[in-house]
């Protein structure tokens, strides 16, 4: 991915980045040739039509007996083509669209392209739009975070097994969240919440009880999933020291969120580079040192604390006021912004780090609709670690690896 | 009535009973799972969901009978009903009362033992046959983990004969009656051996944790990814046959049989079997799943040195040496 040399004349204004030389990396796969198995390799495809691969993503695996000796994922079978979609949408249309990037948690999706729009606007939202923001936020990676711990014991225990039961409890306190979500916007999945400038939706009056109980709850209920899963015998056997992922390599492939926190990497755009409400809140980022299965179960895990912990504060918290900063939209041409910019916003989700890289039209005139929005997701990167994690592991440790990186076909694919 | 003819009709009443507590054990299988998940389980097909198992066969019977175009047809054929005729085949020498036996063989349970090692060949008849790579590497799996799991079983299963001084199931039986159970007495290694025989009947059975040749998560479905209908539920059945079989011949050499409290017979049999079948459901809905190298070396590294311990153990314990 070069982006410099460019000639085209229209991309002058544009202040683009150098170019990425070539970094040192080990050969990802076992050279094939080198290898000597002692029959013939087993080439498998992992998916798409797969139960674990979170979607449909294709792994392709040389397999000797059980043990991978390559792996090579292939990506594409969800692609909708959103990024060209937005370039055809105005500001205002766009936010729905990127809901369904990231399905599991799709209020950050819309929060990061907001986030984008309104700096190019130059526009700030109100307090009480950001507090808001960042207890949705906050909400979502919770949602999120339940689902992972859920789909990974699932994948690790089997959908007739404990595994099932672990996924059914876990998901049984996502419904409250969703449950809360439901009241505040009136859907449960695709919220169409965020708009530039604020939010769309005023807090109801009794969504502070609700969202408070559900926390008291999935509180406790977050000691029940840690003694089922982290003491657990079978679950540490299957996970510790399973997929390892080294930091070095884990920050050159872009890897963010909780899958380089788990390898040592303190870094969290909540905390380092604090958008919405979060530079009001001293955020605890979890880290673990091992950069394994377990160490990316266990950041999930504290991560899901520090959210009740942040939801709580915030909740105690909302300043009054309005909630957007712009007039109530009427036209989905409302939102203008001007020509000839282009920048990178990124915020942290549930997985890492979500850019948005927002390029006007070039010209004089102010313009409803991007000329460029690239979205770099989170899970995206994580894939690529497939490659250099899998060779090595037997077919039942790729799926604990996959499931651990937590990643999110639609986001991945857009 | 010729002795021929009792043993047939004793042997078919033995086979429907079973095979109707299977289907049902189906459905009592799917509400435990469901009080642990939270969730009512099956509810809509008669009252409690009671006809649920009959509505699955009606369903699986309606089903297109695909046969893929490489698979070898005959041998994918004949994997399925093979599988229950194994597993049926375990219930002709379990003694369910002094009376219930289809046949009182003097070596009965060498014939358990020579038939449950049988039941890895239709498996790996389904795997082959099907010309699939999970099927494949399933069926390689339940291979090599019945070839690990067939040892410590045989060698906790010959405490109780050695403690009995008989192979007669009907004798295993009587040598623990008035209260003298294999699995509490002598007190440390007949529980032990218990155990043992226990999990590694559940590795036979392919029940969770040892349930990896099927592991949906990693191959789809395993050997069974290539069968549909009748046939898919003919492996269900013949699983869900083999663990409540299993159960019944760990009640009789450790559990004391139709031995009980009270007046003998039939119920204690039937109360005790279905007491460990409900235990085997608590461990496969609570427990994740164990790889596939951990669970072979659990086998040679623990359970065998300590079933052969076990047995010596017991050996002199039988000789009055302690």
């Amino acid at each position: 991915m070069t982006t410099t040399n460019t000639t085209n004349d229209q991309f002058k204004h544009l202040n683009l980045p150098p170019a990425i030389t070539d970094l040192p990396r080990n050969n990802p796969h076992i050279s094939i040739d080198d290898y000597d198995p002692e029959g013939d390799l087993l080439v498998m495809n992992l998916g798409p039509q797969h139960p674990s691969t979170h979607g449909v993503l294709r792994v392709k695996l040389w397999m000797d007996g059980e043990v991978c000796v390559k792996a090579v994922p292939y990506i594409g079978y969800l692609h909708r083509g959103v990024e060209k979609l937005c370039e055809h949408r105005t500001y205002v249309q766009i936010t729905p669209l990127v809901d369904k990037n990231d399905y599991v948690c799709p209020m950050t999706n819309e929060l990061a392209v907001n986030i984008a729009f309104e700096n190019a606007l130059g526009v700030t939202p109100p307090p009480r739009a950001q507090v808001i923001r960042t207890i949705v936020a906050e909400m979502q990676r919770m949602s999120s975070h339940l689902l992972a711990v859920g789909t990974w014991a699932l994948d690790l225990g089997g959908a007739l097994g404990g595994g099932a039961t672990a996924f059914m409890h876990t998901f049984r306190e996502r419904e409250m969240l969703l449950d809360c979500f439901e009241e505040l916007t009136g859907a449960r999945f695709h919220y169409n919440h965020h708009t530039v400038g604020g939010v769309r939706h005023d807090i109801p009056e009794s969504w502070s009880t609700h969202v408070l109980k559900a926390l008291d709850i999935i509180e406790a209920k977050i000691d029940s999933y840690e003694g089922y899963l982290t003491e657990n015998q079978v679950f540490k056997a299957r996970s510790v020291g399973v997929g390892i992922l080294d930091p070095k390599l884990g920050l050159e492939l872009g890897i963010s969120g909780p899958n380089i926190r788990a390898s040592g990497v303190d870094w969290d755009l909540r905390r380092d580079a604090p958008f919405a409400a979060y530079d009001l809140v001293d955020v605890k980022v979890a880290t673990a040192q091992a950069g394994d299965c377990y160490a990316r179960y266990q950041v999930r895990i504290a991560e899901m604390r520090e959210s009740v912990r942040l939801v709580r504060f915030f909740m105690k918290n909302i300043p009054t006021g309005p909630i957007c900063a712009l007039k109530q939209v009427k036209l989905a041409t409302a939102v203008k912004i001007p020509a000839n910019f282009s920048g990178y916003t990124c915020i942290e989700t549930a997985r890492g780090e979500l850019g948005t890289w927002l390029v006007t039209p070039p010209g004089k005139k102010k313009s409803a609709m991007p000329y460029r929005l690239k979205i770099r997701p989170p899970s995206l990167h994580a894939v690529s670690a497939l490659p250099w994690v899998c060779p090595g592991n037997n077919l039942s440790d790729i799926i604990a690896i996959l499931g651990s990186m937590d990643p999110i076909m639609g986001e991945v694919d857009r | 009535m010729s002795p021929l003819m009792t043993s047939l009709i004793i042997g078919i009443c033995i086979a429907t009973v079973i095979l109707t507590i299977t289907a049902w054990s189906i459905w009592y299988e799917r509400k435990f799972a469901g009080r642990i998940q939270n969730r009512p389980g099956p509810t809509e097909v008669g009252s409690f969901g009671l006809l649920q198992p009959l509505a699955d066969v009606l369903k699986l019977m309606q089903k297109e009978d695909v046969i893929p175009r490489d698979a070898d047809r005959a041998l994918f054929n004949l994997a399925p009903p093979l599988t229950i005729v194994a597993a049926l085949g375990l219930l002709a020498v379990v003694p369910f009362s002094p009376e219930i036996v289809v046949s009182d063989l003097d070596v009965g349970l060498l014939f358990i033992l020579a038939i449950g090692s049988v039941m890895v060949l239709p498996v790996w008849m389904a795997g082959w046959a099907s010309n699939n790579k999970y099927a494949m590497l399933g069926a390689m799996r339940a291979i090599s983990q019945s070839i690990s799991y067939e040892v410590p079983l045989l060698m906790s299963a010959m405490v109780p004969v050695i403690l009995a001084g008989s192979y007669n199931m009907g004798d295993i039986v009587e040598a623990q009656s008035g209260w003298q159970w294999f699995a509490f007495w002598p007190v440390g290694p007949g529980a032990i051996a218990f155990v043992l025989f226990f999990l590694c009947s559940l590795a036979e059975a392919n029940r969770i944790p040892f349930d990896i040749p099927e592991a949906e998560s990693e191959l789809v479905a395993g050997v069974t990814t290539e069968y549909c209908g009748m046939k898919f539920g003919m492996f269900y059945l013949a699983e869900y046959l083999h663990t409540l079989i299993s159960s019944a011949i760990a009640s009789v050499l450790f559990l004391g049989g139709w031995e009980g409290p009270g007046p003998d017979g039939l119920h204690w049999m039937m109360v005790k079997t279905l007491l460990l079948f409900a235990l085997i459901f608590w461990v496969r809905w609570t427990i994740l799943r164990y790889r596939q190298d951990q669970l072979i070396k659990v086998c040679w590294v623990y359970f065998l040195p300590l079933s052969l311990v076990l047995v010596a153990v017991s050996a002199v314990w039988k000789a009055g040496l302690i």
